[in-house]
């Protein structure tokens, strides 16, 4: 039985042209990242003034920068940072929205409504206000940005959660599970959370694409990650002062946010499809 | 309906003070000293002292917080530290561009939109549009802000035909001032837009699929007479509240591209008074950002409950 169920989730994963190109993409941008840890093309930081505005060769794939740094390790080094940012922020949100909504479903009455309330306020901030309250007084930095981005995921995983878990409770099972004397705090671990872990695992995977253009949008900004660590936002930055002389600086660094974000998306849509396959048929 | 607008006002009234007290709190109490971070690290301690006195900060939280929030009720926000002038007078100032901006993108998205979503759902599943959609979903993907930069490079820089940034000021003539606007709504327009095509393409789908309409098309109406007539209506219910979602996201999207156009909007003053670390600028921005998220939420509930019948009788 468990053989022929793994068979088809694998066989349903293979189906989804979104999750295998989505997947093949992110996993294109993680070993990216890896690379760049012990290995780069160039450098990403020796700053070399001769070798400044130099076009793509073999030495330099992409060509190098106004400071002579190499581009393509630019590049591949920012993935780290962008992937960082990313998991750290949409785990903040993870771990405290998903705790909240679950809370919230089980307890009810003032407990829910205060959590929702504080949702409802913390919805009117989005990332980038938060992170301008946060840089206002805290300064600048990669932390400040990844805080910021969190706080914002926190209300998202809290209301997803709260409202799937409030349509598991009703379930038959959960109320035989109930009538047989187990507690909430135990319901909530061995049959809500099971239940709805494939809704927050999709809206994961699209927090993460959202996370990754706050903080290019930051960086770009000069409100997240500082000089000399590479990070898109920041190359972006630096290449529209540069817009007249090689507009194609400005080309790579957004390509890079392009492809993580569209390849985040598409493996949601893809994840929704294998995880959920009653969802994906009714759409 | 009177019931239930008036708990809406209730929910609104309720949810900015509680924005007010986030604010507040993030920016005066939670990391401690704002003379300090106004005058810097390095600041003498009686300096510090003065300009603690000077902003009235060594008076109690409750007390400083309620002086705000009056002061705000009356117009009265302050003096900005960096450019010694009322912040109410920055403020206007930067909302007549940023308001504008903000409608330009919503009214040119919506468009986007709905010619897009109409088109790909009246054909769906042909080659229109499959290739559509393909494009909205990379539309989703792209930072608005690298889209303002390919957009200054392909019609600033390569065709010559708009300006690459600033803006001239409304006593320039209007027509000035909407080409400066044009490329960065634009930029704004085509990332909410895309989302927006998606969303009433799979409602216009959804509802043709309802008996109501088979029931329509059965008694003769035309494919168009019932796309008009009973479709559409009900087909706008759920794009009308991701596009009320969306324009936190726009607006938030106008901080950071009215940075790559040099626009002197909100966003732009809000990160120069980030720079100057003049916080009481930062502190009204962010609350006047936040509410207009929180009205248009607010709009956006009520025009809901407009064009739904149905959700009166459920809500009161």
């Amino acid at each position: 039985m468990s053989d022929k169920r793994s068979l088809s989730f694998l066989s349903r994963c293979r189906r989804s042209r979104s999750f295998v190109v989505g997947g093949i993409m992110t996993l294109f941008l993680l070993i990216c990242a890896v690379i760049s840890l012990f290995w780069t093309p160039g450098s990403a930081y020796n700053i070399v003034i001769t070798n400044r505005f130099l076009p793509s060769s073999a030495d330099h794939w992409l060509g190098t920068d106004q400071f002579g740094r190499d581009i393509a390790s630019m590049l591949m080094t920012g993935t780290q940072n962008s992937i960082v940012v990313a998991v750290v922020a949409v785990s903040i949100g993870l771990f405290i929205g998903v705790s909240l909504g679950l809370l919230a479903a089980a307890r009810r009455g003032w407990t829910e409504e205060i959590i929702m309330r504080f949702s409802d306020f913390s919805f009117a901030f989005p990332a980038i206000l938060s992170a301008i309250m946060l840089t206002a007084i805290l300064g600048p930095g990669g932390v400040n940005s990844i805080l910021a981005i969190g706080l914002y995921n926190i209300p998202v995983f809290a209301r997803l959660t709260r409202g799937s878990a409030n349509a598991i409770w009703t379930r038959e099972f959960v109320m035989a599970a109930r009538a047989s004397g187990k507690g909430r705090f135990r319901i909530t671990f061995e049959h809500i959370l099971p239940n709805i872990l494939s809704i927050i695992i999709v809206q994961a995977t699209i927090l993460f694409a959202i996370a990754i253009l706050a903080e290019a949008a930051l960086s770009y900004l000069g409100l997240g990650t500082q000089p000399p660590e590479p990070s898109w936002g920041r190359m972006l930055n630096e290449a529209q002062t540069l817009m007249f002389l090689d507009p194609m600086q400005a080309i790579y660094p957004g390509l890079a946010i392009a492809i993580a974000v569209f390849g985040l998306n598409l493996l949601g849509d893809g994840l929704r499809d294998v995880l959920d396959p009653r969802l994906s048929r009714k759409r | 309906m009177s019931v239930f607008i008036a708990k809406r006002v209730l929910t609104l009234i309720v949810t900015l003070i509680g924005a007010s007290m986030v604010i507040f709190l993030v920016m005066e109490i939670l990391p401690g000293d704002p003379a300090l971070v106004i005058l810097g690290v390095d600041a003498s301690d009686s300096a510090v002292a003065t300009l603690t006195k000077e902003l009235g900060l060594d008076r109690p939280p409750l007390e400083r917080y309620l002086s705000w929030i009056t002061g705000l009720l009356q117009g009265e926000l302050g003096n900005s530290y960096a450019y010694k002038v009322p912040v109410w007078e920055l403020v206007q100032g930067a909302l007549l561009i940023t308001l504008p901006l903000a409608v330009m993108s919503i009214i040119l998205s919506i468009t986007l939109a709905l010619v897009i979503g109409l088109y790909a759902a009246a054909n769906h599943n042909k080659a229109g549009d499959v290739t559509l959609m393909g494009i909205s979903q990379l539309g989703i993907s792209i930072p608005n802000f690298w889209l303002a930069i390919l957009l200054i490079i392909l019609f600033a820089i390569e065709l010559r035909w708009l300006p690459a940034g600033g803006f001239p000021g409304w006593d320039e003539g209007i027509v000035k001032c909407l080409k400066a606007l044009l490329l960065p709504s634009l930029a704004l327009a085509t990332v909410v837009g895309a989302i927006l095509a998606r969303i009433t393409r799979s409602s216009v789908l959804e509802v043709f699929r309802e008996d109501y309409v088979r029931t329509a098309r059965a008694k003769g109406l035309s494919q168009r007479a019932t796309l008009w007539r009973h479709v559409l209506r009900n087909a706008l219910i759920p794009v009308l509240t991701v596009t009320g979602i969306q324009f936190a996201a726009l607006l938030t999207g106008t901080v950071v591209v009215e940075n790559v156009f040099h626009i002197p909007g909100l966003g732009s003053l809000v990160l120069k008074a980030i720079n100057n670390r003049d916080t009481i600028v930062v502190e009204n921005v962010v609350l006047l950002l936040a509410t207009m998220v929180i009205t248009v939420n607010f709009l956006v509930d009520i025009l809901y409950a407009v064009i739904d019948p149905r959700l009166k009788a459920h809500d009161i």
